[in-house]
């Protein structure tokens, strides 16, 4: 997994809420085998004013002018901002997986759906909670300051704007070290391997009906 | 010890150790598989030569891309490789899977709990949302990313942390014509799609204890639709019931001492929730959503809400952009919305109870001639060879529904049943999202009878008026 420690990027505003995974990665794009590629097809149905297919060449496909990621402006933006309930809808991880891929290396709202939260740490895309007046105040500052940027401190765990204006936000503490030391999951899990069969063994023997080899 | 919630007990009998934070190593009894979530996952155990902790512990099966049409081979060479790669992923490993043309192949979350493996008591994982489904049975159920299928794939373990825990609590009787999937919508406006957002939700109070498990099952389905990971209901004899006899369940002293573990599966007298909701069951009416969001929801005999009578900015921006997106004016009465097509199936509502309440609602009638496509998509194929048992199949056809092979069908359209550009449909899924069931696709979200009905009227109609 990809470390985070400090970011500084672009920042670009998503001023809606509820955004959920079917409009981050539509559903045709999830046929894919694969964990990488989905960047393009970020937001594609509002991206683009034509229907997008997967394995298709998207440089050539009409862009749609309205939509804020399209904006000149905003090109190169690693910090997407957005409003309540980001990430809503299915445990598609694809949708961190093109966020990541499209090259946002954090997010910024007000609250996150569960398993998208979940996701994009596994991932390395950092999910910034900061209240709902905040983000309010960030995106009109976004809209209204062509280039404006932020700069993101994990270990510090604060938001900072370019005049020194400094948000604090909170994460746990094991997903903090794991982020920061770009960790493996599994690998650490199976630290306590001895501990998993001791567990299993044990269930084993009080509820054996949950461990039918299979269907009678 | 002092008075637990059933998610406590869940929880509790399942943690095997903790990081200072509350970072909890739990052990997972059942990981549900299919094409979709899993193929990084394998591809991720292979490159770092891990091996699958518990074969025995999965159940696969093809669900997202199969055609519902009576063909072999799925024509999209892409959908095609998804699913010969979950068939190759079970092979290579010894995975048990119900693949395309089995008769047990189905819906992930309609076959767990068909199959008895789905247990009260258990933890119950897949790669989907939806998983929440199988808390129905006193299990705790939570979707998953990949790479959480690939740390259960080799570990038994997820790295969860507790949340907090809501009651739902549905005092009374539902009035006639009102069902699960209305309670479920009903909750959703309520308390919001992100309502439930760090949450475990259990439904109880008389209302939810007469419902049937199919019933259980689409509330709890719905509990990701209002933000939570985890919906249960406590079990009793309706759960215990439903399970005897099942292939995975328990059989002769097994069933016994099962079921002495499972009469426990139920809050205490008492026990603490971090915040109760309460709806009294005679005040819920049949629902149907008129917006982008399952909280755009609003009664049959209600009406499109106008966004100049919101103050809230964000939420008046929100109501526009769904207005705009559903081509929908302000104040419209739900009952005048026509419809173009109609699907009745999917996780949530695809189940036999589900296809006889919206037959009994179709038998005798004529699909009206201004929808294009109705279509009844049962949830697996013992499902529909039940149905078919009872003749059901003969009463949508009848209709002029067309009747499918199971599958996910148009709840998201990653098959070739999709919704075109502007095109209205009533449906008995879950998420009516921007093209949800295909690009510009109109979603409306309904009961079962309710997406009969209008099938019949080519509009909405209030069940009871039918
Ligand atoms: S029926 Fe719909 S919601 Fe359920 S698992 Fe399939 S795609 Fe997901």
């Amino acid at each position: 997994m990809q470390k985070f420690i400090t970011h500084q990027g672009l920042v670009a505003p998503m001023d809606r809420a509820n955004v959920d995974t079917d409009a981050i990665i539509p559903k045709q794009f999830l046929k894919s085998i694969q964990r990488s590629g989905f960047g393009p097809n970020l937001f594609d149905a509002w991206r683009y004013l034509d229907e997008g297919q997967p394995g298709q060449d998207n440089s050539g496909r009409p862009l749609n002018p309205d939509f804020v990621l399209n904006h000149a402006r905003y090109q190169g933006a690693s910090i997407l901002i957005a409003r309540e309930n980001f990430g809503c809808g299915s445990s598609r991880e694809h949708a961190p997986w093109a966020l990541e891929d499209y090259g946002f290396r954090a997010i910024i709202a007000p609250s996150f759906a569960d398993i998208f939260h979940s996701n994009a740490y596994k991932n390395g895309l950092l999910p910034i909670t900061l209240p709902a007046d905040c983000v309010d105040e960030l995106l009109h500052i976004t809209a209204s300051q062509e280039g404006f940027r932020l700069t993101i401190d994990l270990s510090q765990q604060k938001v900072t704007t370019p005049d020194g204006r400094a948000f604090a936000f909170e994460i746990d503490g094991f997903r903090k070290y794991c982020l920061m030391e770009g960790l493996d999951d599994i690998g650490l899990t199976l630290r306590y391997a001895e501990e998993i069969k001791n567990f299993e063994a044990s269930r084993r023997v009080a509820q054996p009906w949950l461990y039918v080899e299979s269907a009678r | 010890m002092s008075a637990q919630t059933l998610y406590d007990k869940l929880w509790h009998s399942h943690v095997i150790r903790s990081e200072p934070d509350g970072t909890a190593l739990i052990y997972i009894d059942r990981h549900l598989v299919h094409e979709v979530t899993s193929p990084q996952a394998f591809e991720g155990l292979r490159l770092n030569n891990r091996p699958v902790w518990r074969v025995s512990s999965i159940l696969a099966t093809q669900d997202h891309n199969v055609p519902t049409t009576a063909v072999k081979e799925i024509a999209d060479p892409v959908s095609r490789l998804q699913v010969s790669t979950l068939d190759a992923n079970c092979k290579s490993y010894g995975i048990t899977e119900f693949a395309m043309g089995d008769p047990r192949q189905g819906i992930v979350h309609v076959i767990g709990p068909e199959q008895g493996a789905t247990l009260p008591g258990m933890t119950v994982v897949c790669g989907d949302s939806h998983t929440s489904t199988h808390g129905a049975f006193a299990a705790l159920a939570m979707g998953i990313g990949t790479s959480e299928v690939e740390h259960v794939l080799a570990t038994q373990c997820l790295l969860s942390k507790k949340a907090k825990s809501m009651l739902v609590r549905v005092e009374g009787s539902l009035r006639p014509g009102v069902t699960a999937k209305d309670i479920a919508l009903a909750v959703i406006g309520e308390i919001g799609t992100a309502g439930g957002t760090g949450y475990a939700i259990e439904f109880g109070g008389s209302g939810i204890r007469a419902l049937s498990m199919e019933g259980r099952m689409t509330l709890c389905n719905m509990a990701i639709e209002a933000g939570a990971r985890n919906g249960m209901v406590a079990a009793d004899e309706t759960t215990i019931a439903y399970l005897k006899g099942r292939p995975y369940a328990p059989t002769a002293q097994q069933w016994d001492a099962a079921v002495a573990v499972w009469n426990t599966l139920h809050s205490d007298e008492g026990a603490h929730f971090d915040r109760v909701v309460e709806i009294a069951a005679d005040s819920i009416e049949p629902q149907v959503t008129w917006g982008t969001s399952p909280e755009m929801v609003t009664t049959v005999g209600g009406a499109v809400p106008d966004p100049s009578q919101e103050s809230d900015a964000t939420r008046r921006h929100g109501i526009e952009k769904a207005l705009a997106y559903m081509g929908l004016k302000a104040n419209t009465p739900i009952t005048e919305i026509e419809i173009d097509k109609v699907f009745i199936g999917s996780c949530t509502n695809s189940r036999i109870e589900d296809l006889r309440a919206a037959a009994d609602v179709v038998k005798g009638r004529k699909v009206s001639s201004r929808v294009k496509l109705a279509m009844v998509v049962p949830g697996s194929g013992l499902v529909k060879a039940a149905a078919e048992r009872e003749g059901l199949d003969r009463v949508f056809t009848e209709a002029g529904f067309e009747w499918r092979n199971p599958g996910c069908s148009m709840c998201l359209g990653m098959n070739d049943d999709r919704l075109e550009p502007g095109e209205r449909c009533a449906s008995t899924s879950n998420r009516n999202f921007e093209g949800r069931q295909g690009t510009g696709g109109r979603t409306h979200l309904v009961s079962p009878a309710m997406a009969a009905a209008a099938a019949i009227a080519g509009h909405f109609i209030d069940i009871r008026n039918l």
